[in-house]
């Protein structure tokens, strides 16, 4: 076995079993962290498959932002997660079975298949020998010519979901009181200070 | 040696560990979350292995896009959790039914 199908094996069991123990947790901040671990195993299946760059990203995207998101929120919501899980025992069974079946169903095409006669020729951008170009250059040269419409709509999906978040979660309390920044750089001593003539002797 | 296959039967393998964990998590809406997100780890898992076993880049190019798209529904359904918790103070899935759907 060579170090690389040690390495995939390596990080298959850390995905796999990253992902079961997110899904039977106890605890949802459990859960993140086992999140988290699948996603660096799932990088390190990346950099196996010669995506680098989508292998850097995810570490980036996933594991910087969405994980910690999520541990925010998590941590944010005082929720019992106890009594969330009180009818877990109830669906196991049907999860087991779905699973299952879903999977005998996967299974049955392992080893049946082949790809086309016309699939080599079908393919729309040929990867480039890696000794020429590289990965993250490669994937560069697609994403900003082939590609630049649908680059483009992404961005502005994340500009979406950006603005769309911030909508639904910004409310602005009625009752409290807020610095006001201009009305207090438009005071002036003839509207604010009042002069009294206090007599010798005698309080106001 | 590994080949295409292994790789299919991992992705496989983690996507029906999530959707047994949509099933097995049918109250918290945060591990539903985490759910599809292995879902569509899974996926984007197939779309390298494919495009590194054909010498086809544009399986980078969609799995690129569909990290965009993970992304942007994870706020999104982080958002609307917490304003959801904020007028129910609960986050349990049967306890969604303000507008009686």
């Amino acid at each position: 076995m060579s170090v690389a199908d040690f390495a995939f094996y390596a990080f298959a069991l850390i995905v796999l079993v990253g992902g079961l123990f997110t899904v039977v947790s106890k605890h949802p901040v459990h859960s993140v962290l086992w999140l988290i671990t699948a996603f660096i195993g799932a990088t390190g299946l990346f950099v196996l498959l010669g995506a680098e760059f989508i292998a850097m990203l995810l570490m980036i995207v996933y594991v910087g932002a969405v994980a910690v998101l999520f541990l925010f929120v998590v941590m944010m919501l005082d929720v019992d997660f106890a009594a969330l899980r009180a009818g877990m025992a109830e669906y196991l069974p049907i999860g087991i079975l779905i699973g299952v079946i879903l999977l005998m169903e996967l299974g049955m095409i392992y080893g049946v298949w082949q790809f086309a006669d016309g699939a080599e020729a079908a393919r729309a951008a040929v990867t480039p020998p890696l000794d020429q170009v590289e990965n993250t250059a490669a994937l560069g040269m697609l994403i900003y010519d082939d590609y630049i419409l649908l680059f483009q709509l992404a961005g502005l999906i994340l500009l979406v979901a950006m603005i769309g978040a911030i909508v639904l979660t910004l409310h602005h309390r009625p009752n409290i009181k807020r610095q006001n920044v201009v009305a207090q750089m438009h005071r002036d001593p003839a509207s604010s200070i009042e002069l009294k003539d206090v007599k010798p002797g005698q309080g106001l | 040696m590994v080949g295409l296959e292994h790789y299919l039967s991992l992705a496989a393998g983690l996507f029906v560990i999530g959707i047994f964990g949509l099933f097995l998590n049918r109250k918290n809406v945060i591990v539903l979350l985490m759910s599809v997100e292995l879902m569509l780890l899974s996926v984007n898992i197939n779309l390298i292995a494919f495009s590194r076993f054909l010498g086809d880049s544009v399986g980078q190019v969609f799995t690129l896009f569909v990290l965009t798209v993970a992304a942007a529904e994870a706020s999104i359904g982080l958002a609307i959790l917490v304003s959801f918790f904020r007028n129910r103070g609960s986050i349990d899935v049967e306890d969604v039914n303000v507008m009686k759907g």
